[in-house]
């Protein structure tokens, strides 16, 4: 019997038993999608965490932060320098590898925001040079950055993120109208500089579709009226709720951010600290190197320069953004491998109920299996004849599977619209696919084997 | 040199440490052309000498050649294949597969002698005018008369051009008429140069055909007992066992 034959025949035989059939595929419909579907999910999560990598600079950027004088470097705490302008230049200098230094110097403990009339505060607040706008890659939507006259003069302005603006001057998704805050004052502790540039608004996938949807929702309640507006004071739902603070933090972070010239924070807000010395000492220093191969080397390099320049006190620390890409990954893989594990159960599952109606449908079928037999058919042939039948089933389940997948996912964009988008890949409905295949097959082995073992003279008699 | 020759046939059974002689020491010849019944009540040994002239299994002990190629130790496979290409089966319950049409329960056997779908085709729908069915092609067994079906089932059994069929109580379940009309069928091939076996019970069936062969306690029997098998009464010349 040709293998077209018996694909024949085990097409006809599947429309025999229709509803039979479709109960026994739709085991293999939901396997088939739950992998597709979970595969998808997965998929979407590693992009929106790939994201967020990207949005705080990738794998070169690398930190350099102070840190207080080793244990067994204590009786040399006094010469301690800190990480000062000083060590940037040095950088800058003497080490190859490294592309852009920008310093930074933040203010500690969370200062006040005040501008029309409101209060905010942020402990994103930071001095630093126009280059930190290549380093952390912002971009500046309204306005201007300020630049190395500013900072030379130390002139009172500032760059703020959207998150500022939503804060003190109102959301646009609120007001109806984006409020660009340009030339307005805002003061920091209580000292006032001028807002000189805004950021653009910095969001994942799962943000932006959330803010889209909120978005609609205002819209639908501003047509409703005053009668659909809630009535009192506004309420917000946690601590959480009004601040914008969800999905990303990343992205939170990166909107509310408030930038002045390194030198103006250094002379208006850092020099009527006390214990401070002569030399500005930075908060941080955020490095960008070459060539992230050569990562190694390039550590080495800033290491060297800023012992150099530290009397071999170690008063300072790296901070890589290795750890954080490895995390993603290991996040991923378990993800994959937990939600791929669930999935290829229900789809066993599947092939155990292929295994049992195809055990169900030979014993049912022996006299047919005499009679073939009879005629000529050899084991062979009938052991094909199942097995085909059993793949059939498997083949287009799994093909009805893809088609489930998609509404599976679709349903699951509909019902969670603000997470990352579930991707679906190719290769995840391949081997998915693939996989409905090879159950139907091994589902099939078995009851395969036992009808081409049957005696002929027996199946012949039996009723 | 015949069609079929058993020399020393015996098929043994193991039924809890006792030893059955389902058949003991057969041997006999069947001619090419012949028209032969094999006779016995039920328990002499007659079902399995069918199922081992019709190759649905191998003697325990003996020669068995068909067509001057011995197939006593042939495997399943191969017996199989014999099956196919060289034996026409008609059994007492037809046999049809009920899912399939006349046309391609007919075709069954070809399908699997690797005969292409046209030809198939071609070969069934001749094969059904020999049994005067043209007409009825696309039906489906269910829709057909008892004597129908047994007639698809001698179509079926036609279709491949066999050496030998092997009919297993064709009229076992048909009434008297149809029985008539069925074995008329078998008479016409057996004319027609094939060699038929008919595998029955009924003396009277068994009256029609010219060599009959009984099988007694799992043996040839020498002689035909007329009066037991109820032969008397249309006395027919008697078939002697090989020596």
């Amino acid at each position: 019997m040709s293998f077209l034959n018996a694909i024949l025949v085990g097409l006809k035989e599947i429309w025999a038993h229709k509803f039979r059939s479709v109960l026994t595929m739709l085991g293999i419909v939901l396997g088939v999608s739950s992998l597709v579907a979970m595969s998808a999910m997965v998929q979407g999560m590693e992009n929106g965490m790939k994201e967020a990598l990207v949005a705080i600079g990738g794998l070169q950027k690398m930190r350099v932060e102070a840190q207080s004088v080793p244990v067994e470097q204590r009786h040399m705490k006094d010469f301690a320098t800190g990480v000062t302008l000083r060590d940037v230049q040095a950088l800058l200098a003497s080490a190859p590898e490294v592309e852009i230094v920008s310093p930074e110097m933040r203010l500690e403990s969370s200062p006040t925001l005040a501008a029309n009339g409101k209060t905010h505060r942020t402990f994103m607040t930071a001095g630093c040079w126009p280059v930190q706008l290549e380093m952390v890659e912002h971009r500046v939507e309204h306005g201007r950055m300020f630049n190395e006259l500013d900072n030379e003069q130390a002139r009172d302005v500032c760059v703020i993120g959207t998150g500022i603006r939503d804060e003190l001057f109102g959301k646009p998704e609120e007001t109806g109208e984006e409020i660009i805050p340009i030339g307005r004052q805002m003061s920091v502790n209580g000292y006032p500089l001028t807002i000189i540039g805004m950021f653009e608004r910095y969001e994942g996938e799962q943000e932006r579709r959330q803010r889209e949807l909120e978005q609609e929702e205002n819209a639908a309640r501003r047509a409703a009226g005053p009668a659909g507006a809630a009535s009192g004071p506004k309420r917000s739902r946690g601590w959480g709720g009004g601040s914008g603070r969800r999905g990303n933090w990343a992205f939170w972070i990166k909107n509310n951010t408030v930038y002045m010239p390194l030198n103006t924070m250094w002379l208006k807000f850092k020099s009527g600290q006390t214990n401070l010395p002569p030399e500005p000492r930075l908060s941080n220093m955020e490095i960008r190197i070459r060539d992230v191969d050569k990562i190694d080397l390039a550590l080495n390099q800033i290491r060297n320069v800023l012992m150099v320049n530290h009397r071999g006190i170690e008063d300072f620390s790296f901070r890589t953004q290795e750890d954080w890409a490895d995390q993603i990954q290991t996040a991923v893989k378990n993800a994959r491998l937990s939600g791929g594990f669930i999935a290829a159960i229900s789809l066993f599952v599947g092939g155990i109920g292929i295994m049992n109606i195809m055990l169900a449908s030979i014993s049912e079928r022996i006299r047919e299996i005499g009679i073939r037999k009879a005629v000529g058919a050899g084991g062979l042939d009938i052991f094909v004849q199942i097995l085909v039948e059993s793949m059939v089933i498997a083949v287009v389940g799994g093909a009805f599977g893809l088609v489930a997948s998609k509404a599976v996912i679709w349903l699951i964009s509909e019902v969670t619209p603000t997470d990352n988008a579930p991707i679906m890949t190719i290769g995840a409905m391949g081997f998915a696919f693939g996989f409905s295949v090879l159950v139907g097959v091994v589902a099939g082995l078995f009851p395969a084997l036992k009808a081409a073992r049957m005696n002929v003279i027996q199946s012949l008699r039996y009723d | 040199m015949a069609l079929l020759e058993l020399r020393n046939i015996s098929k043994i059974y193991h039924l809890g440490g006792e030893e059955i002689r389902a058949l003991d020491d057969i041997s006999l010849d069947i001619e090419a052309g012949e028209f032969v019944s094999i006779i016995g009540p039920s328990g002499s040994g007659k079902s399995t000498l069918m199922h081992i002239l019709g190759c649905l299994d191998s003697p325990s002990l003996g020669s068995i050649k068909l067509d001057g190629t011995e197939i006593g130790k042939a495997s399943q496979r191969e017996l199989a294949q014999i099956r196919n290409r060289k034996i026409g089966f008609v059994f007492q319950f037809f046999n049809l597969l009920p899912k399939l049409n006349v046309v391609q329960n007919v075709e069954l056997p070809m399908i699997y002698s690797g005969v292409g779908g046209r030809e198939r085709r071609a070969r069934s729908v001749k094969s059904l005018e020999l049994v005067e069915l043209g007409h009825r092609l696309r039906n489906r067994p269910n829709q057909l008369s008892g004597g129908q079906q047994q007639r698809v089932a001698i179509a079926r059994a036609l279709v491949n051009d066999p050496r030998i069929i092997l009919a297993d109580e064709p009229t076992g379940n048909l009434d008297t008429h149809t029985g008539e009309v069925i074995l008329a069928l078998f008479r016409r091939l057996s004319e027609e140069g094939r060699t038929v076996i008919l595998v029955t019970h009924n003396p009277e069936i068994a009256a029609v055909t010219p060599r009959k062969i009984e099988i007694r306690n799992g043996k040839v029997a020498t002689k035909v007992d007329e009066k037991l098998a109820g032969l008397d009464r249309q006395p027919t010349p008697v078939s002697t066992p090989v020596s």
